[in-house]
């Protein structure tokens, strides 16, 4: 069964307390919403359960495999979309049909064809959210993941958070602006 | 595929698409073309220094693709993306050695030959050119990999990869050269020695410096 869990985590940038005492924990099903002004600490704290960042004190649990969605796409500019997606397909060892499928539930499916440093910003974005789907890891961490995407697009990463939750999987997201995440728990910053 | 092949394909396809690999052979080449225009048509002393001089050229023409052996990746979010699922730094710098080497080494190991025929080398001074451009290429590509780690993400890191791998390069050009002689198997048993050093250790300085980085 995946797990994420923050137990009294603080974080420290360049000498600056940005929070403390965090604690939370995110069992299989489980979403939760980070909500808060800009520079509290929303996307240290994301990194820092993504691994990326130490956390200043305090421990972070990880149980299952992690996909993370950030400012940038990581996605090689030179590449259509579909092979710039199956690279990272490869490192999580899953198949064409699985990008198709992430492809699908961003509604990309068209652009597989169409190199990356073609695509818009909203559309660079779905393209990042259709890697975490695809990748089938079970902790999803989402910074952001509505910026830069219509009201479509949004609907559609909604309804791809649902699946997730209902197959088990757990949602962290950032974001200042609704996600339709209903039942999810909201830590403000 | 494994995941480190992949990384390593990867790169290697990515350096290939930019010039990344072309680029520093020509620029070989082109020491190679000028050098006897500087020095004069002399046979003998070309043979007597080209050896020296394609040494040098090969160590200059590792330094020019260190701009873009980490930096892209790290500004593009690549490597946050291997930290997520798990791959250690000191692992993600070894397989990017490994593919700035396979892009890096063999086709300066290739250009040596017309390179040698211009600066009217004989048989057994390429022979010797060629085993210690091989043993040195590796510690080249590791210092570059590990120079590009260091400086990433700071402001005139082109100019400052020079001055932060062409000390480190030092004994490489000593030994390397030094092997060109007639008793040059010494010297190329240290290069060995030295390039098994900065190869081993280069994966490790260039895994903090990129854990350094996201801190």
């Amino acid at each position: 069964m995946p797990r994420l869990a923050f137990d009294r985590v603080a974080c420290l940038r360049g000498g600056r307390l940005l929070f403390e005492g965090m604690s939370f924990a995110l069992a299989a099903g489980d979403a939760a919403l980070l909500t808060g002004p800009n520079g509290v600490g929303k996307s240290s704290l994301m990194r820092i359960a993504a691994g990326l960042l130490r956390p200043g004190a305090g421990t972070v649990t990880r149980e299952g495999g992690m996909a993370f969605a950030g400012e940038q796409a990581a996605l090689d500019a030179a590449l259509p979309l579909g092979r710039a997606l199956g690279f990272w397909a490869g490192l999580d060892r899953v198949n064409a049909d699985d990008v198709l499928r992430g492809l699908d539930a961003m509604g990309i499916a068209n652009l597989a064809q169409v190199p990356v440093r073609m695509l818009s910003t909203g559309q660079r974005k779905r393209a990042a959210i259709a890697r975490v789907i695809a990748g089938s890891a079970p902790i999803w961490l989402l910074d952001e993941p509505g910026n830069g995407l219509d009201l479509a697009a949004l609907d559609r990463l909604g309804a791809a958070m649902e699946t997730h939750r209902a197959g088990g999987g757990i949602v962290l997201a950032a974001s200042h602006q609704p996600l339709g995440l209903d039942d999810a728990r909201e830590i403000a910053l | 595929m494994s995941v480190w092949a992949a990384i390593v394909w990867r790169d290697l396809r990515i350096a290939w698409g930019q010039g990344g690999i072309l680029l520093p052979l020509v620029f070989f080449l082109l020491v190679a073309t000028l050098f006897p225009f500087a020095v004069g048509p002399d046979g003998p002393l070309l043979a007597r220094v080209g050896g020296g001089a394609l040494w040098m050229a090969a160590l200059l023409a590792a330094l020019l693709p260190v701009e873009r052996l980490i930096a892209p990746d790290a500004t593009s979010g690549v490597l946050d993306q291997y930290v997520v699922r798990g791959l250690s730094d000191e692992g993600v710098a070894a397989a990017k050695i490994v593919a700035h080497w396979l892009g890096f080494g063999p086709p300066l190991l290739i250009a040596a030959l017309p390179a040698a025929v211009l600066l009217r080398l004989d048989g057994d001074m390429l022979l010797r050119l060629e085993l210690g451009l091989a043993i040195g290429t590796p510690a080249l590509a590791a210092l570059g990999l590990m120079t590009a780690a260091l400086t990433q993400g700071l402001r005139g890191a082109g100019a400052l990869a020079g001055l932060v791998m062409l000390p480190l390069a030092v004994p490489l050009l000593i030994f390397g050269a030094g092997g060109l002689g007639d008793q040059g198997m010494g010297a190329l048993k240290l290069l060995g020695a030295t390039a098994l050093v900065l190869t081993a250790i280069a994966p490790f300085a260039a895994g903090a410096a990129l854990r350094a980085m996201r801190d």
